[in-house]
């Protein structure tokens, strides 16, 4: 059987699945939102699907995630529900968290999804007390937290990073570098070219990856997991990767520099292009397999979207309700 | 009857809640032996339960609230430490914002467990920025009940309480109040969350306290004794969730209402029971609903002024005495 980094087929298929869910998905869904379809906001992670499938694909199901306002993309690698996450954008009775969380709050305890989080930075904390949780466990689990580079300016970061090294805690700290906190660019956020430098004055292991290479992400992420699970935590990795729209839908995003998106679309730079290249060169895929696994995600996210309209609306009583534990006080 | 105080009282709560669920952590500012809490409180845990379980952390409480919130969600009963009221200005995010609403943004998925306990109030010449009461600031927050004890028995039995409770509590401890004995049975007890005591019969004016303004609220009801004026002094213990059934009852009877609060005047949380009184006790009050709390200011440093913003039996006689 051939593999590619010693990835065998099955896990392959699965990963490509999962990047071509998490772009359908989005594509579809910011499609809806400028159709007016869905209330909130949207921010979508087209183009930073292999850093997340990546990581996730490192881990188990009992491994905790926490994930941002963008996470979308971590909800659907962990395993997640189309159909309920779509029915959630639509804050329908069906949603993920029953329609009354939205998109910056899905998260599914059933699969160790601690929450996506709208306060940035803040899930640093929470995946710090989840990978202590781990640790008093004593069953080898991790805890793996997403943040963006804008994020690692908070203080959160650092009070989480420096607690996480001083008890290593199974906790990994995936900095994924999109270039920019909302409209302002990381050479501007921070001063090291690399997020992963920071590390060092935590004495923290740091992987620093092309998150847009699914291979390379995997591996490191494999070996992050690995001494993790030993109880060497934390780690830090950054994945260097890009951010097709704008902040949100509806961000013109008039402050990236002409030809700078293009430069990152390129076959050379790009996710898709780079994974499809390497499991047909290699012999593991062809393009009409590939295709057929593509094609297979279109009809379900299209699915998921009927499933997310028919879903019924919320009534107003409940509002009233997951308040506390016992009735509205 | 033991005779402890309201500090080992604390301890006695965590101690028993933390034999009896393994589920159950202690983690703050310097908690473990052989320091034991900035007030003491935590004195012996990290020695009978091991340092995995009662953890020394950085000086960092936004860490500190958060992975309480990250462990409760992983199935933990996190009951973390922070030092001081004021520096929950620290960690108000994690407080406000995740604690509270992460059973409603999940639909119900999850729960935070989690007794945030801390200590607040003037009367040690702390300073503006140890010495301030801000329970109101937490009642305001949906998703989030706070308790307010008075007395070791109160403390113990609500403590262990909270820590039973599946949704997240600001267990708040007053600074002056650690030293002070009371009685506490030997066998286990526990008190329900918005329960209101009636600490002293009355029948011309109730008096509403909780926290270091009930032993206070009690001295000035003894001089109004004197004067022919019969208090009703009513600890609160919780004030979310708020025991109206038994305030409206003691209203029905005094028809006068006076309020004693630590923290500053303006949007205390006097001000809610007011409002609460006006809108569901109208028709018994007999007079207007009187107000004692501290000057509208920052607390001072200087102990003579510190006494004149904060409000003591003085204050609470000669204001209960105004509305006659």
């Amino acid at each position: 059987m051939k593999k590619i980094d010693g990835i065998g087929k099955e896990l392959l298929g699965k990963m490509y699945c999962q990047m071509e869910e998490i772009r359908q998905f989005e594509l579809k869904s910011a499609e809806l939102y400028q159709a007016g379809e869905l209330p909130g906001f949207l921010h979508p992670c087209v183009g930073q699907e292999a850093a997340e499938v990546g990581v996730i694909s490192a881990l188990h199901q009992d491994d905790f995630i926490s994930t941002t306002h963008r996470g979308h993309g971590h909800i659907i690698a962990k395993g997640a529900s189309l159909k309920n996450m779509m029915a959630e954008l639509f804050a329908k009775k069906d949603g993920i968290c029953g329609g009354n969380g939205g998109s910056m709050h899905m998260m599914d305890r059933s699969l160790s999804i601690i929450g996506a989080n709208g306060i940035v930075g803040q899930g640093t904390t929470l995946a710090t007390g989840a990978g202590l949780a781990c640790q008093l466990n004593g069953q080898g689990q991790v805890a793996v937290c997403f943040i963006g580079d804008g994020a690692q300016n908070e203080g959160f970061f650092h009070e989480s990073m420096n607690m996480a090294s001083i008890w290593n805690l199974p906790v990994i700290f995936v900095v994924e570098n999109n270039q920019y906190a909302e409209s302002t660019p990381q050479t501007y956020h921070m001063r090291p070219d690399d997020v992963a430098k920071r590390a060092d004055g935590y004495d923290v292991k740091a992987f620093v990856c092309d998150g847009n290479d699914l291979f390379d992400v995997y591996k490191k992420a494999t070996e992050a997991v690995e001494i993790c699970r030993k109880g060497d935590g934390p780690v830090l990795m950054e994945l260097k990767t890009y951010r097709w729209f704008g902040h949100y839908v509806g961000d013109p995003a008039v402050y990236r520099p002409e030809g700078e998106l293009e430069m990152w679309k390129s076959p050379e730079k790009e996710a898709f292009a780079k994974f499809r290249k390497k499991a047909v060169e290699s012999g593991v895929f062809t393009e009409e397999e590939l295709d057929a696994i593509r094609d297979d995600v279109t009809k379900r996210v299209d699915e998921a979207v009927a499933f997310g309209r028919a879903s019924d609306p919320l009534p107003a009583e409940y509002a009233l309700q997951n308040v506390y534990e016992e009735e509205l006080i | 009857m033991k005779k402890i105080t309201y500090r080992d009282a604390i301890r006695e709560a965590m101690q028993e809640e933390m034999r009896a669920d393994e589920k159950v952590i202690v983690f703050g500012e310097d908690v473990a032996d052989p320091f034991g809490g900035s007030f003491k409180v935590t004195k012996g845990l990290s020695t009978e339960f091991g340092t995995d379980r009662v953890r020394n952390t950085p000086i960092s409480e936004a860490v500190i609230a958060g992975a309480a919130v990250g462990a409760a969600i992983a199935g933990y009963r996190p009951v973390p430490e922070i030092m001081y009221m004021d520096f929950t200005g620290c960690c108000f995010d994690a407080i406000v914002n995740q604690a509270a609403k992460i059973r409603y943004m999940s639909g119900g998925q999850v729960q935070a467990p989690i007794t945030f306990r801390t200590q607040q109030g003037a009367g040690r010449s702390s300073a503006a920025q140890h010495a301030q009461s801000w329970e109101a600031i937490y009642a305001h927050i949906p998703g989030l009940k706070i308790v307010i004890p008075s007395t070791p028995y109160d403390v113990k039995g609500l403590l262990k309480t909270s820590i039973r409770d599946n949704d997240p509590v600001m267990f708040i401890e007053h600074k002056m109040l650690y030293g002070i004995k009371g009685e506490v049975p030997e066998e286990e007890y526990t008190i329900p969350l918005g329960q209101a005591k009636i600490v002293k019969e009355g029948t011309d004016v109730t008096i509403l306290a909780y926290s270091r303004m009930v032993q206070m609220a009690l001295d000035a009801a003894k001089r109004l004794e004197a004067d022919g004026i019969s208090a009703e002094v009513i600890d609160l213990r919780t004030i979310v969730p708020l025991d109206k059934e038994t305030i409206i009852k003691s209203l029905k009877k005094t028809e006068r209402l006076a309020i004693a609060q630590e923290a500053v005047e303006r949007c205390g949380f006097a001000a809610e029971l007011a409002t609460f009184a006006m809108e569901e006790a109208f028709d018994y009050l007999d007079a207007p609903i009187k107000r004692i709390a501290a000057k509208n200011t920052p607390v001072a440093f200087a102990p003579a002024l510190e006494d004149f913003i904060i409000p003591n039996t003085d204050d609470i006689y000669n204001g209960v005495k105004s509305m006659f």
